[in-house]
C-alpha cells in the first residue's frame, strides 16, 4: 500500500512541522510572564548579584530564541543547568526543569500522567462502546420508547456539565447508597482491583455526558446508511437483519464517529482534568493548576507542550486509522 | 391577515413560527426567559430577601457537625430561601441569584464576541478561497482539536495579578470559540458562494464586502442564530469549568461553578448536599434551556450543523 504510506509520512511531517511551530509560539507567550522565575528562586535577601547567578543558572540570562533553542535541545538530547558540582542535569527529553520543586518537568509529568491518563482512556473506551450501541439501538428502534430514551440521556448529558455530574453521582452512589468510593485513586501497579473500583465512577460519569454526542451521530448517520441502495440490495440478497446492520450499516457509521473522536481529543483531556478535582485525583489538572499558582512557568510551559503533543499524537493516529477506514482519504 | 400574504413571509419569520409550535423549544425559551429576569433582577431580588451575598451568619452554622448549616435542607428559613453557605453563613439564594448573573453575562457577551468574528471570518474564508482559506482552514483545525481547558489554565499565569479576572475570562474563551463557529459558517457559505445570485452581483462589480454584507449575510442569519443561541449553553458550562477550577471568576464575585468546587468538602461527607444541589439545579437549568431553544431553533431553520467538513 504505497498510498498508504506516503499518507502516513505526510501527516508525521505536518504533525511535526505543528508541534514546532506550536512550542515556538508557546515559548514566546509564556516569556511574556511578568514575574521573574529567577527572582522567585534566589530568596531573600536577594542581592543583584545573587539575582545575577540565578539567572545566570537558571539560563535566563539568554535570549528568549536561544532560550527556545536549549528547550528543544533538552527534548532531544537533555541539558545540564549549571556546572561544576551544582550542576543540574535534565535528562532527554527534558521539557523543562522546575527549580521550586527541584524536579524535572518531565519527572513531574510522568508521575502524574498515568491519573488522567487511566481517567481518559477508560471513559473513552466506554463512551464509545456506550455511544455506538446505544445509537445503533436508538436508529433500530426510531421513534419508540428505546429510541427516546436514547435521544432524551443524550439530552441530558449535553446539558450537564461533567463536574456537577460527578458530584450528583458521588453524593448519590458514594454518600447515599454507599456502593463505591468517593474519591481518591490507586495506582494500577498497588491493585489493579482497586485501581478500577475507584475510577467506575469517573468513567461512567465522562462517558455518558460525551456518550451523548456519539448516540445522536450514529442515530442520525445509521438512518441515512439503511436507506441507502446498497443496503437493500444486501436486503434483497437475503442477509439477514443483524448481518447487514453490523457489517454494512456499521461501517457507514465508523468514519464519522472516528472524525467526531479525533475532534473530541482535546476536549477529553479537559474533562480529565476537571474530573480529576472532583474526585480529588492528583493529575496533570492539578499539576498545572499549582503551577500556575506559584509561577512556576517551566511546569506551565512543560504541562502545556506536553499536553498539546499529546492531543497532536493521538490526531495522527486517528487520522491514520481515518485513512485504514476510508481509502477516500489517503488517496486524496 | 390575508391567505394572500401567507406566500410572503419571510423564511426568518415561518422559522420563528415553528419554534412557536415545538413543546420543547417552548420549555427551553421559558426556562431562559425566567433565568434572564432573575439574573438581571438579581441584585432587586436579593435586597427583597433582605440579604447579601457576603453578610457571615456565624449563628446559624452548627458547630457541633463541622460548622454545616443547622437546621434541615441545607438551613432553609424565611429570611434565607436556599438555607446558607456552610463554614460562612452566607445567604445561598444570593450567591446563587447573582452568581447565574455573573454566568449569564459571560457568557453572553463571548457569544456576541464570537459570533460577530466567527462569521467574518468564516464567511470571508468562503468568498475569497485560495491560500486565505487554506491558512484560515488550517487555523480553525489547529484551535479546534486543542487541549483549550489546559491553555485557558495556564494562561492565567502571564496575567498580571491587577488585570481584571472577568475580562481575561472573556478574552480567553472568545479566544478559543470563534473557531468553531467561523468552521461552521465556514462550510455552510461555501455551499452559498458558487450559487448564481452571488455569481450575478459579483458581475455587475460588486465588491468584497458588498456582496458578504448584502448577499451572503442574510442568507446566513439563519445559521448563525443557530449556532449563537446553541454556543451560549456551552460558554455558560466553560465558565463554570474554569471558576470550578479556580482560575475563573475570583472572590468576592459570586460564581456558581467556584460554589460548587466549595461544596465538594461537603459533598464527600454528605454534611450539606443542599450546598451542591442549588447553584448545581440552576446551572444546570440554564445550560438545559438554553439548549432546549437552540435545538428548537436549529429544527425550525432546518440547519443540518455538521461539525466536520
Amino acid at each position: 500500500m504505497p498510498d498508504l504510506a506516503w499518507f502516513v509520512i505526510r501527516r508525521l511531517f505536518g504533525a511535526l512541522l505543528v508541534m514546532l511551530a506550536l512550542s515556538l509560539a508557546v515559548y514566546l507567550v509564556f516569556y511574556a510572564i511578568p514575574a521573574d522565575p529567577a527572582r522567585l528562586a534566589c530568596g531573600k535577601p536577594c542581592t543583584p548579584d545573587r539575582l545575577e547567578q540565578a539567572r545566570h543558572f537558571m539560563q535566563l540570562d539568554q535570549s528568549t530564541l536561544q532560550q527556545y533553542l536549549s528547550f528543544l535541545k533538552g527534548v532531544f538530547a537533555g541539558r545540564t543547568f549549571g556546572d561544576g558540582t551544582a550542576a543540574v542535569h535534565c535528562n532527554a527529553p527534558c521539557f523543562g526543569y522546575s527549580f521550586p520543586l527541584a524536579r524535572p518537568v518531565t519527572t513531574l509529568i510522568l508521575d502524574r500522567l498515568p491519573v488522567t491518563a487511566s481517567i481518559a482512556l477508560g471513559a473513552a473506551v466506554l463512551w464509545l462502546l456506550l455511544g455506538v450501541s446505544l445509537g445503533v439501538i436508538a436508529a433500530l428502534n426510531r421513534g419508540r420508547i428505546l429510541d427516546r430514551l436514547a435521544i432524551g440521556v443524550a439530552l441530558v448529558g449535553v446539558s450537564t456539565p461533567s463536574f456537577l455530574l460527578g458530584l450528583l453521582a458521588i453524593l448519590v452512589f458514594g454518600f447515599w447508597l454507599n456502593m463505591v468510593p468517593v474519591n481518591g485513586y490507586v495506582p494500577f501497579t498497588e491493585s489493579p482491583v482497586d485501581w478500577a473500583w475507584h475510577l467506575i465512577t469517573p468513567w461512567i460519569v465522562l462517558a455518558i455526558l460525551q456518550a451523548a454526542s456519539y448516540i445522536r451521530l450514529t442515530r442520525s448517520q445509521m438512518l441515512e446508511e439503511l436507506n441507502l441502495d446498497y443496503i437493500t440490495t444486501a436486503r434483497a440478497k437475503g442477509a439477514g437483519e443483524l448481518r447487514v446492520v453490523l457489517t454494512h450499516g456499521l461501517r457507514g457509521v465508523l468514519v464519522p464517529v472516528v472524525t467526531l473522536f479525533g475532534l473530541d481529543l482535546g476536549g477529553l483531556l479537559g474533562g480529565a482534568i476537571l474530573t480529576e478535582k472532583v474526585f480529588s485525583m492528583q493529575g496533570l489538572g492539578d499539576l498545572l493548576i499549582t503551577a500556575v499558582g506559584s509561577l512556576d512557568v517551566a511546569v506551565v510551559v512543560g504541562v502545556t507542550l506536553f499536553s498539546a503533543f499529546l492531543i497532536i499524537l493521538a490526531n495522527l493516529v486517528v487520522d491514520i486509522v481515518h485513512g485504514l477506514l476510508d481509502p477516500r482519504v489517503s488517496h486524496g | 391577515m390575508s391567505s394572500s400574504v401567507a406566500g410572503t413571509v419571510s423564511p426568518t419569520r415561518q422559522a420563528l413560527r415553528r419554534v412557536r409550535r415545538d413543546r420543547s423549544a417552548r420549555v427551553g425559551a421559558v426556562l431562559v426567559v425566567l433565568l434572564i429576569v432573575i439574573a438581571a433582577a438579581a441584585p432587586l431580588l436579593v435586597r427583597l430577601a433582605g440579604q447579601d451575598a457576603t453578610t457571615y451568619h456565624i449563628d446559624l452554622l452548627d458547630p457541633n457537625r463541622g460548622n454545616a448549616p443547622a437546621g434541615a435542607l441545607g438551613g432553609i428559613s424565611g429570611s434565607h430561601w436556599f438555607g446558607v453557605e456552610p463554614l460562612t453563613g452566607r445567604d445561598l439564594f444570593s450567591i446563587v441569584v447573582l452568581g447565574l448573573r455573573t454566568s449569564l453575562t459571560i457568557a453572553v457577551v463571548v457569544t456576541a464576541i464570537t459570533t460577530v468574528v466567527g462569521t467574518l471570518a468564516g464567511i470571508s474564508a468562503a468568498y475569497f478561497g485560495g491560500w486565505y482559506d487554506a491558512i484560515m482552514s488550517r487555523l480553525l483545525d489547529f484551535l479546534f482539536g486543542f487541549p483549550q481547558l489546559v491553555f485557558m489554565i495556564a494562561l492565567g499565569i502571564i496575567i498580571p495579578a491587577r488585570f481584571p479576572r472577568w475580562l481575561l475570562l472573556i478574552l480567553v474563551l472568545s479566544f478559543f470559540g470563534w473557531a468553531g463557529l467561523a468552521r461552521l459558517i465556514r462550510n455552510q457559505a461555501r455551499s452559498l458562494v458558487t450559487r448564481e445570485f452571488v455569481e450575478a452581483a459579483r458581475s455587475v462589480g460588486s465588491s468584497g464586502w458588498m456582496v458578504i454584507t448584502r448577499e451572503l449575510l442574510p442568507n446566513l442569519l439563519g445559521p448563525v442564530l443557530v449556532i449563537a443561541t446553541l454556543a451560549i449553553p456551552g460558554y455558560i458550562g466553560a465558565e463554570a469549568a474554569l471558576s470550578f477550577l479556580g482560575v475563573g471568576v475570583p472572590p468576592p464575585t459570586p460564581s456558581l461553578g467556584r460554589s460548587i468546587s466549595d461544596s465538594i468538602a461537603w459533598v464527600y461527607t454528605g454534611a450539606d448536599p443542599w450546598f451542591l444541589l442549588f447553584p448545581g439545579a440552576v446551572l444546570f437549568l440554564a445550560v438545559l434551556g438554553f439548549t432546549l431553544l437552540g435545538d428548537g431553533v436549529r429544527d425550525a431553520f432546518d440547519v443540518r450543523l455538521r461539525r466536520t467538513s
